[in-house]
């Protein structure tokens, strides 16, 4: 377990570490920013299209359609809180209505 | 107030509703591990020191299955293979501090406070207290996975799954990501990433996920790097 500690915290000291020793080339400078929007949609997708690991584009799939509605709160209104109740009260709604 | 604290405060008020999405999982983490036979001691331990949710529920599996130590291990490393991204993410933001400072940073690290932190960056760019929001997010993150754990150990999952709770966090994900595309690299990203993530999803070890950010990363970099000769501005490092 400790070495399992040790080596979670490895990973995430690593670059942290290297990149404050060494200059970064700009050509990774310049993919650095595209990692927030690469990696948070590869968790997003899974969570709102699968269902039990299965892909699921029917109307039953209440975290998609809830989903689809807070990216379009969040495009309007570009505010975080209003972005997650609205979801949250979407898929409440369609798991009590549907 | 002074700016360290300011700076603070906005991370653990970012890191809110990913407390709440997180909580359940926490809990899950802990009944989980009481089931696989686990003393409770371990169970919380892990916690504390691994943090890091995926790879805690794929050891309790492990230890389920009674797997070899070096088995464990091995499979922690790839399935947190996605931090390292995370470490050179934030790498040019947090470059001029002590070692000490990026130990502790690092320590902290997880999916739930990189994501607010690196959002606020990128709006913010290089600032002198800067770290100080990450701190403040990691550090009531560590808390609430603490305190998640050790209820999932006494009371089992108490939070009734219809409550759907854990929706949070991908609404939180979704809430950070959507103001960031803001051009058509961007968007391709973030796109292409999404796809693979559906088809590369079971690949074992969330090997998936990095695949799939590699991909959006490089489709990314390669959409920017292509307009850039009709802009206005000369490619940045393309010379």
């Amino acid at each position: 377990m400790l070495l399992g500690g040790l080596i979670t915290f490895g990973m995430r000291f690593s670059l942290i570490y290297l990149f404050g020793r060494f200059d970064i080339p700009e050509t990774i400078r310049k993919a650095l920013h595209y990692v927030p929007p690469a990696v948070l949609s590869a968790i997003i997708f899974p969570e709102l299209f699968l269902r039990e690991g299965a892909l699921n584009l029917t109307l039953d799939n209440h975290r998609l359609l809830a989903g689809i509605l807070a990216v379009l709160v969040a495009w309007f209104s570009k505010n975080i809180l209003i972005t997650i109740i609205a979801g949250m009260i979407a898929l409440f709604l369609l798991q009590f209505f549907l | 107030m002074s700016e360290q604290s300011k700076q603070f405060w906005a991370g653990v008020r970012a890191e809110i509703p990913l407390l709440i999405g997180g909580f359940p999982f926490g809990m899950i983490y802990g009944a989980l591990a009481m089931n696989a036979g686990l003393p409770a001691s371990a169970a919380q331990l892990m916690s504390s020191i691994v943090f890091a949710g995926s790879a805690q529920f794929i050891t309790t599996q492990l230890v389920r299955e009674s797997a070899p130590g070096l088995v464990i291990v091995l499979t922690i490393a790839v399935v947190n293979l996605r931090h390292m991204l995370y470490s050179a993410s934030l790498a040019p933001y947090l470059a001029s501090l002590s070692t000490r400072w990026k130990a502790l940073l690092s320590y902290l690290l997880t999916d739930e406070a990189y994501a607010p932190t690196v959002i606020h960056y990128e709006k913010e760019g290089i600032t002198p207290y800067g770290h100080w929001f990450l701190l403040g997010a990691g550090l009531v993150l560590w808390m609430d996975w603490q305190i998640s754990t050790a209820l999932g150990i006494w009371l089992g999952t108490a939070i009734p799954e219809s409550w759907s709770l854990d929706f949070a966090l991908p609404l939180t994900f979704i809430a950070m990501v959507v103001p960031v595309l803001k051009d058509r690299p961007a968007i391709a990203a973030a796109l292409s990433a999404g796809v693979v993530a559906l088809v590369a999803y079971s690949l074992p070890f969330q090997l998936g996920l990095i695949v799939a950010a590699f991909v959006g990363i490089v489709i990314g970099t390669v959409l920017e790097g292509r307009k850039s000769p009709r802009g206005t501005l000369p490619p940045r490092g393309t010379l």
